[in-house]
C-alpha cells in the first residue's frame, strides 16, 4: 500500500524528484568517484581558460600531493587539522546541530594550548599533553555549548550564532596577542610565546613536519566511529538528527543529547587548534588556521558524515591544496584553482548524494 | 440528469517504483452527477485525483474535461478547465479574511488592488445559492472546521468550477455539519455541477451519490448505480472479502489504573484540556469520541508524557505523578500508540531494529556501560516481527520502507511487548487497510482481557462503538459524562460531539 505522507515526490516546473529505495553499497561507493571525475572535468574548463593543459595540470597536482615522500608527508600534515574539524562537523551535523563555528573552537583550542603549555604547568610530557588536550576539548566544547543552549531554550538559530562566534573569537585572539599573550621577544609581531618542549607533540619522522597529531586524529576518527555505531550516545544522536519529535516521543532526552553533541563536536574542533600549535607551529598566531574550520564542513560532507570517511576526504582536500601549491610553481595556473576544485567537489558531491536518494524525471 | 460526459479518464496507470497505485482506471463523469469514489486508504483514490488535478503525471492514460484533453502535470490547466478540488487538509491562509482567501490569485497581477465590493457581492450570491453561510470579513483562523470547508468550496465555485472534487470531506465534520454539506451538494448538482466525492465511509456514499466506483489496490473493483446496490455489497467490493467484526467478551472490571483529576493543559493542535477528569480502569476500553481538534491531541500528548499539565493532577496506580515526561510515562507502564506514526511514532531513516528498541534502549537488556547490544536488539526485532506478523525484509531495513499497516504492527509490538498496565491508542487504525485494522482491534481487546486499561481515541465512531466498554465525548477541551456500552445512540453522541448538552460536572 502506498502511504502518501512519506513518498512525496519533489515537484518543480522543469523536473521532478522521485524517492528511490535505499541505494546499494556499490552505488554508495561509486557516486563519490563519479563526483570527483565530474569535478576534474568542470575544473579543466578553468585550466583551459588559464591557457594550460588540464591533463598536465592535474598530473602536477597529483604529483605535488603524493608524488614524493616530501609531498605525501606534507599532505598528511595538512590533513591533520582537517580530520579534527571534519569530525567535529560530522558529529554535529549527524544530530542536525549546525555547527559552522569549528574555526572559533579551533582557535579556542589554540589559546588553551599556549596558556597551559608555555610553562604555567611544570609537568612531564606524558602528563602535560593529555592535560592540555582535555582542557582544550573542554574549552572548545563549552564554546559550542552556548549556541546549543540558546537553540534549545530560545530557538536561536545556531547557524547564525556559531558563524558569528568565529569572528568574535578571532578578534579575541587578536586582543590576546596584542595583550596578555603577546610574546615579549616577538619583535612586536602579534604572536604568543612558543610552548615548552614538554608540551610539544613529537615528530613522527625526525626532521620532517608530520607529527603525532596525525596519529591522534586517526585515533579520534576511530573513537568517533565507535561512538556513532556502538554506543547509546551515538544512537541517541542519530535519532535526534533524523527526527527530533519522534526521538522525544520515545523518551530520548533530546536537549541533553544536543548538549553532549555540542561538547563532543566543539572538543574535536579544539583538538585541531591544539594539534597545530603543539605539533607544528609551536605558538599561537592569527593565521593559525587558513579556514580549517570552514573546510571541515566540506570534508564532513564529502565523507557523507562518516567518521572513517572523514580521514579519506581530509587527505583528499589537503592533497588538492598541497598539490595545487606545487603545481602553480611549475605551470602558470594560480593555486586558487585548489579552492575552485574543493568547492566544485563539494557541489558535485551534494548532487551525487541527491542522485543516490532520488530519481530525476525531466519534464 | 442529462448524459453529457464532462470528464473522461481513460486507462490511467500510475506506478511508484514497484507499486502500481492506479492500474488502467477509466470512468466518465456526467453533468449533474455525483460519483462516489470508494476505497480503503491506500486503494489509490488520492493518487487518481492528484493525476486528474495535475499534481502527478500518469504513466499511461489520458484525462479529458469537456471533451478537451487536459495536458498532464499542469494544475493550472485543470483549474482553467473548471475543475475545483477541496483537499482533506485545507489550503487556506489563516491570517487572512474569507474574502481575501477566496479572491486570492483570481485577479490579474497588473491590478494591484482587489475589487472588494464586487468580490463580496459575488461571494454573497454564491453563499445564498448553495447554503454556504460564512462571513466574508471573518479571519479564517477564527472559523470552525466546517466553516473553513465552506470557504474551500466557495473558493472553487468563485473560480467557476464545473466539476468539484471533495477528498474525504466529512472526516473533520460533526454529523450535523455533514448533513449540511450533503444539502449543499444536492443544490450544486441541481445547478448542473458534477461532483466526485471521495470517501471510505459506506453510509455517506449511499446517502450522497448517484453512482459508486470502488477502488481496491489500485484497480477499479466495481461500478454500481447507488440505488441498485447496498452497503454490504460495496463493503465486499472494497475489501475483497467479507469482514468479521471483532468479538468482545465480557471482562471483570478491575482497579482504576490511571486517574486524571481536573487536569488542564495549554492548546495543542486544537483545543487544550479544560479541567478534565478521567479514570481508566483495568480490563476496560474507554472510547473517546469527538470532532478532530477538540482537545484529543492535548489529552493524548498529556498521557504520552510529551506535554505537562498546567493544572490538576495525574496519578498512576494510586500514586500521584511528580515530574512528567515521556520517560516517566513509560516508567509507569503506560504504552503509547501515537496518532502520527510517520512523524512521531517512528524514526523513518533508522532501521526496524533501531526503532523497536527506541523506548527501552537504556535498559540492561539492550545496553551495558553506554554501549548498545546490537545482538540483543536484533533478536528482539526478530521476535516482534514474528509475534506481530510484520512483513519486512530484515531488521536492518529502514522503517520508512514499510507499509502503514506493518509500521503500526511494529509500534504495537514495541508498546505491548512489556505488557503495559495502561495503553493509550490514539487513532490507532487511521489509514490502515481492513486486515490491519482488524489486527489492531484484536490486539487492543487482548490487552483488555489481560487486565490492561485502554484509552481509545478515534474519530471513527463505528470503531469506538465496536470496541468501547465506556464512551466519553470530548468537545472544546471538556469531557462528557461517560456512558456504558449501548447507553447512548449515535445521534446523542453526535450532539455531544457538536458541543450540545451533558458536559462533565466538575
Amino acid at each position: 500500500m502506498l502511504s502518501h505522507s512519506h513518498l512525496k515526490p519533489l515537484e518543480g516546473n522543469i523536473m521532478r524528484l522521485e524517492p528511490k529505495p535505499a541505494p546499494s553499497l556499490a552505488i554508495t561507493l561509486l557516486f563519490p568517484v563519479a563526483a570527483i571525475v565530474a569535478t576534474l572535468l568542470l575544473t579543466s574548463l578553468l585550466v583551459l581558460a588559464a591557457g594550460a593543459s588540464p591533463l598536465s595540470v592535474f598530473y602536477l597536482v597529483a604529483k605535488g600531493a603524493a608524488g614524493s615522500q616530501f609531498a605525501l608527508l606534507e599532505t598528511l600534515t595538512r590533513a591533520t587539522p582537517l580530520i579534527f574539524t571534519g569530525l567535529a562537523v560530522a558529529v554535529a551535523f549527524r544530530a542536525k546541530l549546525w555547527n559552522i563555528g569549528a574555526e572559533a573552537q579551533l582557535y579556542v583550542g589554540g589559546i588553551v594550548t599556549v596558556v597551559l603549555g608555555t610553562g604555567a604547568l611544570p609537568l612531564p610530557s606524558v602528563v602535560l599533553i593529555p592535560v592540555i588536550m582535555l582542557a582544550a576539548m573542554m574549552a572548545g566544547g563549552l564554546l559550542l555549548l552556548g549556541p546549543a543552549v540558546l537553540k534549545t531554550r530560545f530557538g536561536v538559530d545556531e547557524v547564525v550564532t556559531t558563524l558569528l562566534l568565529n569572528f568574535i573569537v578571532l578578534l579575541f585572539v587578536s586582543m590576546l596577542l596584542e595583550g596578555v599573550l603577546k610574546d615579549p621577544m616577538g619583535l612586536g609581531w602579534p604572536q604568543s610565546q612558543k610552548v615548552i618542549a614538554e608540551a610539544q607533540l613529537p615528530r613522527i619522522i625526525q626532521g620532517k613536519r608530520l607529527h603525532y597529531g596525525f596519529v591522534i586524529a586517526i585515533i579520534s576518527a576511530i573513537v568517533v566511529w565507535v561512538i556513532m555505531k556502538k554506543t547509546v550516545l551515538g544512537y541517541e544522536m542519530r535519532a535526534v538528527g533524523h527526527n527530533p519529535e519522534g526521538a522525544r516521543f520515545v523518551g530520548i532526552p533530546v536537549n541533553r543529547v544536543l548538549m553532549k553533541t555540542a561538547l563532543l563536536s566543539g572538543g574535536l574542533a579544539a583538538l585541531a587548534g591544539f594539534s597545530e600549535v603543539s605539533g607544528l607551529k609551536g605558538n599561537l598566531t592569527l593565521d593559525l588556521s587558513p579556514g580549517y574550520g570552514y573546510s571541515g564542513i566540506v570534508v564532513a560532507m564529502l565523507a557523507m558524515l562518516n567518521p572513517l570517511g572523514v580521514i579519506a576526504s581530509a587527505i583528499f582536500v589537503a592533497g588538492i591544496f598541497v598539490g595545487a601549491d606545487a603545481m602553480s610553481r611549475v605551470a602558470k595556473v594560480p593555486s586558487y584553482i585548489a579552492d575552485v576544485m574543493v568547492a566544485t567537489s563539494l557541489l558535485t558531491m551534494v548532487v551525487a548524494i541527491l542522485l543516490t536518494r532520488f530519481r530525476v524525471r525531466w519534464k | 440528469m442529462t448524459s453529457t460526459p464532462v470528464l473522461r479518464l481513460s486507462g490511467i496507470t500510475k506506478r511508484f517504483g514497484p507499486l502500481v497505485a492506479n492500474d488502467a482506471i477509466s470512468f466518465e463523469l456526467k453533468r449533474g452527477e455525483v460519483i462516489a469514489l470508494l476505497g480503503e486508504n491506500g486503494a489509490g483514490k488520492t493518487t487518481l485525483m492528484n493525476i486528474l488535478f495535475g499534481h502527478y503525471v500518469a504513466d499511461e492514460g489520458t484525462v479529458a474535461a469537456f471533451a478537451k484533453p487536459l495536458p498532464p502535470g499542469d494544475p493550472h490547466a485543470a483549474l482553467d478547465a473548471g475543475i475545483g478540488m477541496v483537499h482533506q487538509h485545507f489550503t487556506l491562509a489563516d491570517n487572512m479574511t474569507v474574502l481575501e482567501n477566496i479572491a486570492l490569485g483570481t485577479q490579474s497581477l497588473w491590478r494591484p488592488r482587489l475589487d472588494r465590493a464586487a468580490a463580496r457581492s459575488r461571494i454573497g450570491q454564491l453563499s445564498a445559492d448553495f447554503g454556504l453561510a460564512v462571513d466574508p470579513a471573518a479571519t479564517v483562523s477564527s472559523l470552525s472546521v466546517g466553516e473553513r470547508q465552506r470557504v474551500e468550496i466557495l473558493k472553487a465555485l468563485y473560480r467557476e468550477a464545473r466539476i468539484l472534487i471533495l477528498d474525504e470531506p466529512t472526516a473533520v465534520l460533526t454529523p450535523a455539519e455533514t448533513e449540511a454539506l450533503f444539502r449543499t451538494l444536492k443544490l450544486l448538482v441541481a445547478k448542473g455541477l458534477s461532483i466526485i466525492f471521495i470517501s471510505h465511509k459506506l453510509h455517506e456514499v449511499m446517502a450522497v451519490s448517484d453512482r459508486v466506483l470502488v477502488l481496491r489496490a489500485g484497480r477499479l473493483a466495481g461500478e454500481r448505480e447507488t440505488k441498485s446496490t447496498d452497503r454490504k455489497e460495496l463493503a465486499a467490493l472494497m475489501v475483497g472479502q467479507e469482514v468479521k467484526p471483532a468479538e468482545v467478551t465480557p471482562v471483570q472490571l478491575g482497579a482504576p489504573l490511571l486517574l486524571l483529576d481536573r487536569v488542564s493543559t495549554a492548546r495543542h493542535n486544537g483545543a487544550g484540556l479544560d479541567e478534565v477528569s478521567l479514570t481508566l480502569s483495568a480490563g476496560e476500553i474507554t472510547g473517546l469520541a469527538g470532532v478532530s481538534g477538540n482537545g484529543q491531541a492535548a489529552l493524548a500528548a498529556l498521557i504520552a508524557g510529551t506535554r505537562r499539565p498546567t493544572g490538576g493532577s495525574i496519578s498512576v496506580a494510586g500514586r500521584a505523578i511528580g515530574d512528567w515526561s515521556p520517560q516517566a510515562a513509560l516508567g509507569h507502564g503506560i504504552a503509547r500508540i501515537p496518532e502520527d506514526r510517520h512523524a512521531v511514532g517512528t524514526i523513518g531513516d533508522m532501521s526496524v531494529m533501531e526503532n523497536v528498541i527506541a523506548e527501552r534502549y537504556g535498559s540492561p537488556r539492550f545496553s551495558r556501560m553506554g554501549f548498545l547490544d546490537w545482538k540483543a536488539a536484533r533478536a528482539f526485532a526478530e521476535e516482534i516481527i514474528a509475534d506481530y506478523d510484520v512483513k519486512c525484509p530484515s531488521p536492518e531495513a529502514r522503517i520508512r520502507l514499510l507499509s502503514g499497516g506493518n509500521m503500526q504492527k511494529l509500534i504495537l509490538g514495541r508498546a505491548l511487548d512489556p505488557e503495559p498496565a495502561v495503553i493509550l491508542a490514539s487513532q490507532p487504525t487511521r489509514g490502515l487497510d481492513v486486515g490491519a485494522v482488524a489486527y489492531v482491534h484484536r490486539m487492543l481487546l487482548a490487552a483488555r482481557e489481560r487486565g490492561a486499561a485502554v484509552l481509545l481515541i478515534s474519530e471513527d465512531l463505528e470503531e469506538i462503538l465496536a470496541l468501547s466498554d465506556r464512551i466519553v465525548v470530548m468537545s472544546k477541551g471538556r469531557l462528557s459524562v461517560p456512558s456504558a456500552r449501548g447507553e447512548r445512540s449515535i445521534r446523542e453522541l453526535g450532539e455531544l460531539m457538536a458541543g450540545h448538552g451533558g458536559e462533565q460536572a466538575a
